[in-house]
């Protein structure tokens, strides 16, 4: 049962939630509010911001200054809210689609710029709420409305995007390991820089009806069976690891932030 | 003595949204609009301000919605295709009421166009661009002087109304030179936005006055935590799918400037009593357009000259009170034809209502104007 100080989190007034029973956003807004909680973050000086899907609905549920935005697009909000009130704990919560497909250039912009927001994207390879089409996570062969002879497009590792644009901290869990997603979230939100948590989850209804993971437990079993952790997985082979999913911290390292950066911007301005 | 400039329509447009208490500039390089960011980028880290060259026009728009709900007065600026794009979070700023202030410095289209060129074929884009029913102010400026002037106005107007504000100049307008007068800080009108008047357990996000239609507006990390959405929603900010909640809301948002009208609408007339031909002309036309009354004049035919500063909402009964009586009405306009669709809506066949396009990057000379006066008369 989630704590009372987790509860004092919630908009109970949204609910009941748009969420299918056995989804794994749940777990994710639980390992969120958790972290917010441990940090002893002040609601109204919390920004969580979305953009559009069942992903961004979490939102709503948080109770802090919240901000449900356009389809892909809440990181250039997100941005506009922390340049000007650097002094906001800004998180992102995003799905796949917002994160990697509409999204995409505000996503890889962010990590470049390295602005100190906390982006969460929960990946569950599918557009959930408008019936299950493929994302640009979708494994190749997946079945989806939109791919009814199998995905030919590679997925996106959202991961290594990340780190390839700059982010400074990149990191990959999954909904079975509730306890390192707070962890992980936690060490974004403290890294003054833009972190970026990648939380693998499921979308039974949409997607693991017709890819032979049909209860949420059988994708809670999968998780736990491909999981590996990014130590043991230095030890494996590309053979070994076809099929795996890598979780751990991929990028923690301190670079120049933003608005810090910005800062001396505004110093040098009026030196002159 | 009063300072004076020389400046650039552009440049003057950005030095009015810093004496309006503009904070927060986002957007993206797009001709014949960079000069506003190109001055935002210079002035603003000058006064603490913020300024940010996002990675597209979509993000601009964000970038400054963004930072006005954390309490900024934000611009962004563009042109053309800029405007297409941003048309999407334009949308969002309208239902979530968040102030913010747009520039479009137009330029011929479609499409790419005609980027160094002048045209006045964004007019309706800036009343239905955005999905969805919505409101719109919208002002024209036609000399530099009013690009300054205007973009005060323009800021007042959305901290008033709690929505977006659109500029919509031309490339004419934003790269011509000429003298601005300034204003005295002390003594121009700057309007901020109502906060909340009543403590975070009490406040309801959308709950409106009842006389302004407009909701007190808290800022992120002042104190208040509250949703804002693209969504319908009810007074609280929670996504209704409620028939009379989402009536409610909707003829709110549509009837908050409406109920204003007189303080928004602005224009400028001369030699419209007992004028028998009247030219509605607006932004850079407007300049050529009053020439061409001014000469008509001087050769004995009845011409009047009006001249729709905003054109969103357009001044319709005014023009119409005023042109009562007049034979016909000339819409000279840089676009095949748009405006003149407004002005034939308001005369109702009471006068014969003629448009006269251009459509080859080019401004119109008074002589062409005065041509088809020449002709009507």
């Amino acid at each position: 049962m989630p704590s009372a100080e987790v509860f004092s989190w919630l908009r109970t007034r949204f609910m009941p939630h748009i969420w299918c029973p056995g989804c794994g956003h749940g777990i994710i807004m639980h390992a969120l509010i958790r972290a917010l909680v441990g940090l002893k973050k002040d609601k109204t000086q919390t920004v969580v911001a979305s953009g559009i899907g069942c992903s961004s609905r979490m939102a709503g549920y948080i109770d802090a200054c919240t901000l449900h935005s356009t389809h892909g697009r809440s990181l250039a909000f997100a941005t506009g809210i922390k340049l000007h009130k650097p002094s906001l704990t800004v998180v992102d919560v995003m799905g796949d689609g917002d994160c990697s497909a509409i999204g995409g250039n505000h996503f890889i912009h962010a990590c470049r710029r390295n602005i100190d927001i906390t982006a969460i994207i929960m990946n569950n390879n599918i557009y959930g709420m408008t019936g299950g089409q493929a994302s640009p996570t979708t494994p190749a062969g997946a079945w989806a409305s939109t791919t009814p002879y199998g995905a030919i497009d590679p997925p996106f590792d959202i991961c290594r995007l990340a780190e390839g644009a700059g982010a400074s901290y990149v990191a990959r869990t999954t909904i079975a390991n509730p306890k390192q997603a707070e962890t992980f979230i936690m060490n974004g939100i403290k890294k003054k820089g833009f972190a970026v948590i990648e939380v693998v989850t499921h979308c039974h209804t949409q997607f693991g009806r017709k890819n032979d993971r049909r209860l949420p437990l059988d994708n809670y079993n999968y998780f736990k069976a491909v999981s590996v952790p990014l130590t043991k997985a230095k030890t494996m082979t590309p053979e070994e690891l076809a099929g795996k999913l890598v979780c751990g911290e991929f990028v923690n390292k301190d670079v120049p932030e933003y608005t810090e950066q910005y800062d001396k911007v505004i110093e040098k301005a009026q030196r002159r | 003595m009063p300072d004076v400039a020389f400046w650039q329509g552009n440049t003057a447009l950005a030095h009015g949204a810093l004496l309006a208490g503009c904070n927060f500039y986002g957007g993206y390089p797009i001709t014949p609009s960079t000069e506003i960011a190109e001055v935002m980028a210079e002035e603003l880290p000058k006064r603490g301000g913020k300024f940010i060259q996002m990675e597209d026009e979509i993000g601009g728009i964000a970038s400054i919605i963004g930072a006005s709900i954390a309490g900024a007065k934000a611009l962004t600026a563009t042109s053309g295709p800029g405007f297409s794009l941003k048309q999407e979070n334009l949308g969002l700023a309208y239902i979530a009421e968040v102030p913010i202030v747009v520039v479009d410095v137009m330029r011929g289209g479609p499409s790419t166009g005609l980027p160094t060129k002048t045209a006045q074929q964004d007019v309706m884009q800036a009343r239905w661009g955005t999905h969805g029913d919505h409101a719109t102010i919208c002002y024209a400026p036609s000399s530099v002087q009013e690009c300054y002037d205007l973009a005060v106005k323009a800021f007042n107007m959305a901290e008033r109304f709690r929505q977006p504000v659109l500029i919509l100049s031309d490339e004419v307008v934003g790269h011509m030179r000429e003298k601005v007068t300034m204003r005295d800080p002390g003594r121009v009108e700057i309007v901020n936005r109502v906060r909340p008047s009543l403590p975070p357990e009490k406040f309801t996000p959308y709950e409106a006055n009842p006389r302004t239609g407009v909701p007190e507006m808290a800022s992120f990390g002042d104190g208040y935590s509250w949703h804002v959405t693209g969504l319908t929603t009810n007074d609280w900010g929670f996504p209704t799918n409620n028939a009379p909640e989402i009536e409610k809301k909707m003829l709110r948002l549509l009837s908050k400037v409406d109920r204003a009208r007189s303080d928004v609408v602005e224009y400028e007339a001369e030699s419209m009593d007992g004028a028998d031909i009247v030219v509605v002309a607006y932004g850079s036309v407007g300049r050529s357009a009053l020439r061409a009354v001014r000469d008509a004049r001087k050769r004995g035919i009845p011409a009047g000259f009006f001249r729709p500063v905003t054109l969103w909402p357009f001044p319709g009964e005014e023009l119409t009170k005023m042109a009562l009586g007049a034979k016909t009405v000339l819409v000279p306009e840089l676009n095949c034809g748009q405006m003149v669709l407004e002005v034939e809506r308001v005369f109702r066949g009471r006068s014969e209502v003629r448009g006269i396009s251009l459509l080859n990057g080019e401004l119109f000379k008074p002589s062409e104007i005065g041509r088809v006066i020449e002709e009507v008369a």
